[in-house]
This record gives C-alpha cells, sequence and structure tokens, in this order.
C-alpha cells in the first residue's frame, strides 16, 4: 500500500491496544515485542486464532470421522470382525474386532458431540467469523483480543477434554449427543454416564464460555468497527450471516449451559430437576416432581438455533463464493438479508418440533408445526437467489466453486426432508429412525461441511498467504460430492422402512432383514467418503508450507479481505484502513472494463451504488 | 495381509504428491500457474455437473425402486391410512421441488461455465421474482400444514370414553402391558411399591387395581377396535413405536403419555398381504436407552375378538408366565 498520511480518523474509530502501534504505520509488528508465546500460543490477532480454530477442528473432525467408520462397520456387517476396529478401539471396546454395545453408543454419542459443535460451530463460525469479520469490514482486529483469545483457548480445552472423555475407564458419555435424562443422569443406567458425562457437561460448558466470548466479541466489532462508508447495507452477506449466527449464539448457548447446570444438579446434588418416580438398579429414588421433558425444551431451545448456526455462515461463505465466481452481483441481496433475520428470529419459536412425541401438550405440537414450516420459506428463498447468480454468470470453477454449488444442492435435498419431519403426523412414525439422520446429516454433514470447506478452499490465500493444489482440490470435490449423496440418500429409506437410530444392529428384528444391503452400501459409500478427505489432508497440509505463493487477489473479488498484504500484518492494514465506496457486489457492472470493482474505488460521477434499491 | 495394505495406502500417497510435483514442476516449465481456472477446466466441470444431476437423479430413482418394496406394509391402523396417504402427497410434493430445483441448479452451472473473454450479465435483483418465489411455497406449504395439522390433531385428541385402556410399561430393556381388565380402568401405581414380585408397582389397595392383567411375553389386541395406551417408564426415557400402526409415543418417568389407535389388519391377514408367513407385528423402544436398546421389543398380535377373548380368559386362569394377576376373586 502506498505510505499515506496517517489519518486521525481512524485512530477514534478504533480502541484497541493495537492502536497505539496503528502511528507507526509505515512499520509492520516488529516494534511490538512479542515473543513467540503471545505472537502463536496465545495470540490476541484475529489471523492466527482464526488458524488456530480451523487445525483444531480439522484435527477433531478426522477423530469424529474414524468414529464413524468404527460404527458404519459394526453396522453394515455386524458380529462381523475387522482388524481397523480393534485397533481404533483397543482390547477393551474392540475385543476381537468387534465392537462393544455400550461403546457402539459412547462412539454415535461423540461422534455427533464433536462434529456438531467442535467442527461445525468451531470450525465454522470461529474460523470464518475471526478471519473474515475484521478483514470485510475494515478493521484492525476484534474488539478484544483478549476475550478473542481465551474464546480459542476455551474451545481447545474443550475439545481436549471431550477427547480425553474417551478414555476413560467406563466409557466416554454414551446417551446421544442429545444426552437425555434420565439415562444421562444416573450412572446406574448405561456406565457412560458416569465420569464419562461428567467429562462431557465439563468440556461442553467450556464450549459454551468459547462460543459466548466469541460471539460476543464478533457483534460489538460488527457494530462498532466498520470502515468508513461500510453501512450495514454494504456489508458483504459473509458478515451479516456471522452477526446474526453470533446473536443467534449469545442468546441461545446461555441456555444449554442452564440445561446442562441443572443436570449437573441431578447428577451430584441431589435435586430433582429432571427425575421423577425412577425405580434403578434395585432401588428406588427418592427424587420426585422433575420431568426430563424439562430438559428436552432446555436443550432444544438452544439445539435448534444451533442447527441454523451452524447452517447460516455457511450459507454466508456460500453468498461470496458464488459471486465471486459467477462474476455477478449475489442476486437479491436485500432479499438474502431479509432471509438472514427471518432464519434467525424463527429459529427461536422452532424447537417443539424435536419433541412431538415426548409426550408434551399436542396443541403445542402443532404450533411448532406452523413456525418450522414458515421457516422453509426463507430457506427456499435462499436458495432461489443461488441459482438465479448462477443465471447467464460467467462461472469460475475454482474448486471453492464446486464446494458452493454443492452445498445449495445438498441444502435443498436436505431441506425438503425436513418439510416432512417438520409435519408431526409423519414424524410419528418417522421420529428417532434413520429418516431424521439422513436429514440432519444431508444438512449439516453435508450441506454446511462443504460450506466450511469452500471457506478453506477460498480464503487458504487470506488464512496462509499460498494456494492448494486446483486438480487435488477437483478430485476431492467430486469423490466426497458422490460419497455424500451416497451414503445419506439410502439411508431415508432406512427412516422409511421404521428402522430406528442408535441401534447397535438390526438382526434383533427380522423386519429389517431385507434392508441390510442398504447398510452395506451406507457403509461402503462411507468409507469412500472418508478416504477422499486424505487428499483434502494432504493438499491442506502440504499447501501450507509448500503450496504456491498466492497473488493478493486471487479470485478478482471486490471485498477488504483482499486489499491488505500478501503478509500477515499486525493491523491488517500497513496504512490507514480503507474507505468503502459502494457495495461488496459489483461484478460485470456495465459501463466498466474490468469485471469487478472493489468496494474501495469511489463512485463514479452519476454511478448508482448497486446495494440501494 | 495388514502390511500390505499399508504399504499400499504409503505408496498411493507417495504417488499422489509426486504427481503434484509434476504437474507444478511443469507448469513452472511452461511459464503458466497450474492453479489458474482455464477454460478448459471451467468446461470440464461444468459437463460434470450435469453428468452428476444425471447420475445423482438415476441412482435416486435407483434407491426408490428398488426399496420401496421393502419399506413398511400398508397401515395396520385407522389413521395410520390416512397418514400414509398425507406421506405420499408431501412426498410427491418435495420429490418434484427438489427434481426441479436441483436441474435448474446443475443446468445453470453446466450453461455458464466461464469462456475466455465471456461476461456475466450484471442482474442484482427482482422484486417480483421474489414475491412470486416466496409466495409459491409459503402457499404450498400453508396447504402441507393445513393437512398435516388437521390430521395430527385427530391422531392425538383423546380417546373416546370406554375405549379400551392398556398400559404399556417400559424398562431397561423389556415391555410389560397391563389391561384394564373388566372395569377397563388402570389401578393406581406407585414406584415406591415396585419390588420383585410387583414389577409394576401397581398399587392393590386401588380396587380398580384388583382386575388389571399383566402380561408379559406378547401383546394380543382385538382387530377392529380402538385401544387407548397409556405409557409409563420405570427408569430412563423409551419409547414406545409401532411402525406397522404408524403410532410412537415417549414413556417418560414421572409421567403418563398416551396415545391410541385402532388396528384393523389381524396377523394372519398381514401375513397374507406380506407373503410372508413368518411376518409379526412388533413393538420397539425408539428412545436410546442403554446397552440394549437396540433388543427391546414385545412381539405383538393382532387377532379376530372370539380369539382374543379366549386368550384373554386363558391368561386371567393361568396367571401365565408366572405374572402377579391381582383378580381377587
Amino acid at each position: 500500500m502506498a505510505a499515506e498520511t496517517h489519518l486521525h480518523s481512524d485512530l477514534h474509530a478504533q480502541s484497541l491496544e493495537h492502536d497505539a502501534h496503528a502511528q507507526h504505520d509505515h512499520h509492520d509488528d516488529h516494534e511490538h515485542q512479542e515473543s513467540f508465546i503471545s505472537k502463536y500460543v496465545f495470540s490476541m490477532d484475529h489471523k492466527v486464532i482464526s488458524r488456530q480454530f480451523l487445525i483444531t477442528a480439522v484435527i477433531m473432525a478426522c477423530l469424529a470421522m474414524v468414529m464413524s467408520i468404527v460404527f458404519r462397520l459394526q453396522l453394515a456387517w455386524p458380529g462381523e470382525k475387522f482388524a481397523f476396529i480393534n485397533w481404533v478401539m483397543g482390547d477393551k471396546w474392540g475385543k476381537d474386532g468387534i465392537l462393544d454395545q455400550n461403546a457402539y453408543l459412547a462412539l454415535v454419542t461423540i461422534h455427533g458431540t464433536i462434529m456438531v459443535f467442535m467442527v461445525l460451530t468451531g470450525g465454522l463460525s470461529g474460523t470464518f467469523s475471526n478471519l473474515l469479520i475484521p478483514y470485510q469490514i475494515g478493521a484492525r482486529d476484534m474488539a478484544s483480543g483478549f476475550m478473542n483469545m481465551l474464546s480459542y483457548w476455551f474451545f481447545f480445552l474443550s475439545s481436549l477434554l471431550m477427547t480425553v472423555s474417551l478414555f476413560v475407564e467406563s466409557g466416554a458419555a454414551s446417551g446421544g449427543w442429545t444426552v437425555y435424562p434420565p439415562l444421562s443422569a444416573l450412572e446406574k443406567a448405561m456406565p457412560g454416564s458416569g465420569v464419562g458425562m461428567t467429562l462431557w457437561l465439563v468440556s461442553m460448558s467450556l464450549f459454551i464460555v468459547s462460543s459466548l466470548l466469541g460471539g460476543l466479541n464478533y457483534i460489538i466489532t460488527v457494530l462498532n468497527f466498520r470502515a468508513k462508508g461500510l453501512k450495514m447495507t454494504r456489508l458483504p452477506l459473509t458478515i451479516w450471516a456471522f452477526f446474526v449466527t453470533a446473536i443467534l449464539g449469545v442468546l441461545s448457548f446461555p441456555v444449554l449451559f442452564s440445561a446442562a447446570l441443572l443436570l449437573i444438579f441431578d447428577r451430584s446434588f441431589g435435586t430433582s430437576f429432571y427425575l421423577s418416580d425412577i425405580y434403578i438398579g434395585g432401588e428406588a429414588l427418592t427424587q420426585t416432581g422433575g420431568s426430563p421433558v424439562l430438559f428436552e425444551h432446555l436443550f432444544w431451545f438452544l439445539g435448534h438455533p444451533e442447527v441454523y448456526i451452524i447452517i447460516l455462515p455457511a450459507l454466508g461463505l456460500t453468498s461470496e463464493i458464488i459471486s465471486v465466481n459467477a462474476r455477478k452481483p449475489i442476486f437479491g441481496y436485500r432479499a438474502m438479508i431479509t432471509s438472514i433475520l427471518a432464519i434467525g428470529f424463527l429459529s427461536f419459536i422452532v424447537w417443539g418440533h424435536h419433541m412431538y412425541i415426548t409426550g408434551m401438550n399436542p396443541f403445542l405440537g402443532s404450533v411448532f408445526v406452523f413456525t418450522t414450516l414458515l421457516i422453509a420459506i426463507p430457506s427456499a428463498v435462499k436458495a432461489f437467489n443461488y441459482i438465479t447468480t448462477l443465471w447467464k454468470g460467467n462461472i469460475q470453477f475454482t474448486p471453492a466453486m464446486l464446494f458452493a454449488i454443492g452445498l445449495v444442492s445438498t441444502f435443498i435435498t436436505g431441506g425438503v426432508t425436513g418439510i416432512i419431519l417438520a409435519d408431526s403426523a409423519l414424524d410419528i412414525n418417522l421420529h428417532d429412525t434413520y429418516f431424521v439422520v439422513a436429514h440432519f446429516h444431508i444438512v449439516m454433514g453435508v450441506s454446511a461441511i462443504l460450506g466450511m470447506l469452500a471457506g478453506v478452499y477460498h480464503w487458504f490465500p487470506k488464512l496462509f498467504l499460498r494456494k492448494m493444489n486446483k486438480n487435488l482440490g477437483y478430485l476431492h470435490f467430486w469423490l466426497t460430492f458422490i460419497s455424500a449423496y451416497g451414503v445419506f440418500f439410502p439411508m431415508h429409506f432406512l427412516g422409511l422402512a421404521g428402522v430406528p437410530r442408535r441401534y447397535y444392529e438390526n438382526s434383533a428384528f427380522p423386519m429389517f432383514d431385507n434392508l441390510q444391503d442398504l447398510n452395506v452400501l451406507i457403509t461402503v459409500f462411507a468409507i469412500l467418503g472418508a478416504l477422499a478427505q486424505v487428499i483434502f489432508l494432504f493438499n491442506f497440509f502440504y499447501s501450507i508450507f509448500r503450496g504456491p505463493k498466492s497473488e493478493q487477489n486471487p479470485w478478482n473479488a471486490n471485498t477488504l479481505e483482499w486489499t491488505t498484504p500478501m503478509a500477515n500484518i499486525h493491523g491488517n492494514w500497513p496504512g490507514p484502513l480503507p474507505e468503502v465506496h459502494r457495495w461488496p457486489y459489483d461484478y460485470s457492472k456495465p459501463g466498466t472494463e474490468k469485471d469487478f470493482i472493489p468496494q474501495t474505488v469511489p463512485l463514479k460521477e452519476g454511478e448508482v451504488d448497486g446495494g440501494g434499491h | 495381509m495388514s502390511l500390505l495394505v499399508y504399504i499400499i495406502l504409503i505408496l498411493a500417497a507417495a504417488a499422489i504428491w509426486q504427481l503434484v510435483r509434476v504437474v507444478e514442476l511443469s507448469g513452472k516449465l511452461k511459464g503458466v500457474d497450474p492453479n489458474r481456472v482455464t477454460e478448459s477446466d471451467n468446461r470440464m466441470q461444468g459437463r460434470l455437473m450435469i453428468l452428476m444431476y444425471f447420475g445423482l437423479l438415476i441412482f435416486c430413482l435407483w434407491n426408490f425402486f428398488a426399496y420401496k418394496d421393502k419399506l413398511l406394509p400398508v397401515s395396520a391402523s385407522e389413521h395410520g391410512v390416512e397418514l400414509d396417504w398425507l406421506m405420499e402427497f408431501n412426498m410427491y410434493i418435495i420429490a418434484v421441488v427438489a427434481i426441479v430445483t436441483n436441474f435448474l441448479l446443475f443446468y445453470m452451472a453446466y450453461k455458464y461455465y466461464g469462456r475466455d473473454g465471456g461476461r456475466a450479465t450484471f442482474y442484482p435483483h427482482n422484486n417480483k421474482l421474489e414475491m412470486i418465489w416466496t409466495g409459491i411455497p409459503a402457499v404450498v406449504l400453508f396447504i402441507i400444514i393445513f393437512f398435516g395439522i388437521t390430521l395430527w390433531n385427530d391422531a392425538t385428541s383423546p380417546a373416546a370414553k370406554g375405549t379400551r385402556v392398556v398400559e404399556l410399561y417400559s424398562m431397561q430393556f423389556n415391555w410389560k402391558a397391563r389391561y384394564g381388565g373388566e372395569d377397563n380402568t388402570l389401578g393406581k401405581s406407585n414406584y415406591l411399591l415396585i419390588d420383585g414380585v410387583n414389577e409394576l408397582g401397581v398399587d392393590s389397595t386401588d380396587s380398580k387395581a384388583a382386575d388389571d392383567v399383566i402380561v408379559k411375553d406378547t401383546l394380543v389386541l382385538p382387530v377392529g377396535e380402538e385401544v387407548d395406551f397409556r405409557f409409563r417408564s420405570r427408569d430412563v426415557i423409551h419409547s414406545a413405536y409401532f411402525p406397522h400402526f404408524r403410532a410412537q409415543m415417549n414413556c417418560v418417568p414421572g409421567m403418563e403419555t398416551y396415545f391410541h389407535f385402532k388396528p384393523t389388519i389381524t396377523t394372519a391377514k398381514m401375513r397374507e398381504i406380506t407373503k410372508n408367513p413368518e411376518f409379526n407385528y412388533v413393538l420397539l423402544c425408539n428412545k436410546i436407552c442403554g446397552a440394549a436398546h437396540y433388543n427391546m421389543q414385545m412381539p405383538i398380535r393382532i387377532v379376530e375378538k372370539a380369539e382374543y377373548q379366549k386368550w384373554m380368559e386363558a391368561t386371567k386362569a393361568s396367571g401365565s408366565n408366572g405374572n402377579p394377576y391381582y383378580a381377587k376373586k
């Protein structure tokens, strides 16, 4: 960047600890005395923190994926001995290569917990909110670098504890990722509900702290630290998505914390929030008056917004990636913002659709059917807008673009099966069957993951200053996309046939005998999909160290992150902060030679900003 | 054997790595950036997109046709027939939506692949279009909701007075059924009364409990008569899942839940329909409840009224399977 007179307005706009150093705008952070620990370990720089989130999430995802292969082997070939199972699970839980029944339940529980929280929340929000918010709004860093640093380290501790819980003698938490009491409250009900469940609760409490620290930071930064000229209606959709996601998190994670806290009390201090009239292990427990349904309400009050906390960032990333690579504005920018807001709001009033057959009042069920089907509308609008963005585009098929298109496809396919489940009458026969598992995997385990991967490929140059290999990216995409549909589409039929979730095997019921080859088909695709990720891991780690150095704006994009130099500078811009003059989506605007106009380019005489209506 | 597998994997990884290096280096030699997306890349990926769509469509259709007859047989309950209709109605709608929108997505990706020197059309918004594709889904969804809520209401409203009451008592890891007996009323229960003999904690001081019949091995019901099921649980949340009858309800410790339905097809008839002489209805547990969750079941037999009465008399007389039978008479 050209050396410019440092504008004092920058100093007033931002009040960060780094700012004293921003005065010396021609230099980078060499003047800032940092040790290895403060620079790379307990860094307060959003860019370092985003990399920390990403790497931790990738490692946790690998762990959870290996777990899924173990239990998929058991499901496809129950009773068969697998050296792989013995290798992963050891002689205690995988004796003779056969998975132990309790360990099966522990695996599905921890797989779900890790994927939903550590990977799809920490890895998506944590990585990309941290990377992109300061960059795209033209800020030096987050509002509080210290809280941000803590947010990562709580996340790290949470992940560590969750992993450690796999190694306790009585087994990890095994009541499903939803950990309903009394099963999760009583050690006598299952061994995993002993120490394993305690560790789960501690780990999740730390995770919630991490999320809250992060979320508060994101909200404050977006509201207060936008560059000059960057009004809310000139924000990239990524920022809108992260912003609303952070609000959802801040409002709903505390409720999960309260659910967990009450559970801790019931487990350890003899209270009866969730427990009543229980006879177990030969004795009648003293607790009366409580209800497990209370836990379900508290859990799902977070649980539902949680899935939107997962998908909104993925959709935000997709909006950006599709627009940049189609060389067209995202279609319906205002409608997209409205959809994000509508989805955010509605996500708080649909949680009961996870509880239709819990025994709660059926009228309440009807209310939730209504609100849930409402939320399908803004989701549909987004899908149509993505498709229209492609129409008459000049599509550049980077690997990121492939993943973004894949996200839209699986969002549609997974979303429509949600309509079936939203209908309480139909949920009667589908609740807790593989139909549900298929639905949520397609929208979260495929769609949101594709979004995360799209983000990694697209922003790799900002994360690591290099580019990932394109051809390996293509290969990774196609193998993943094909395997993903191969695993989860057939799964719907298992559900329609009545096959329940969380069953160690299906052979106890002759009615499922003729479906066993579906299980085999699913597992085969799952193994293929898992192997395909090895290509990604290789590409990812290799490119971090030996990838070709990237140009400053490799995708010819408009947003502010591409105006920073290709070096990790404390404070992001060596000179003054950028000024924004237009919305982010001036791609292929008529009357311009290049097919993109960065946000920092002032409007010409008589030019109307495309974001206005 | 596994050593061989590891060696193969390592060699495969090394091969991929070398291929990557070759492409990189040859790119450097030619002065071309091997990671730049070219028109030929775009054309190829565009084609793969549309190919993927048709491949996916074929795969999904194959799945559907291969498995549609391996799903559940015709509904064996009265309300289930309507639910099945609702399911089919919804499935047609979502299938059309998914097939058409996915087609548009993949087709656009194929048709508008990036050409060198090409330029996209700047088309940032169209509010009319937004109204259309907000309005149409809204209308379709409202229709779906209307039918759904109507059927849900019917299925979940309390059973008519006088409906045969049967309690299903769930525990780790089995089911027991308690029939209301002649007075068609279940005696009160209290978990503090549970012991080795009184497994359901029935309060024998309650006169209504005197004629309750407890059965452990099979749930037998007469065809064509509504049953008002009440569910209890001894220990953790279980779920009474009757897939053939399109019925499910959680069994929650500390509360009594309910669901009612009318079985309409006898076991014998269903054996004919499914052409499976070994067919049996079954009650499954459908809420994770511990190690043997996958095998917590109770067979169900739907029989003609006369046979049911004979079975009930025999059960009362024998106190079959050593069940406590509180008939004081």
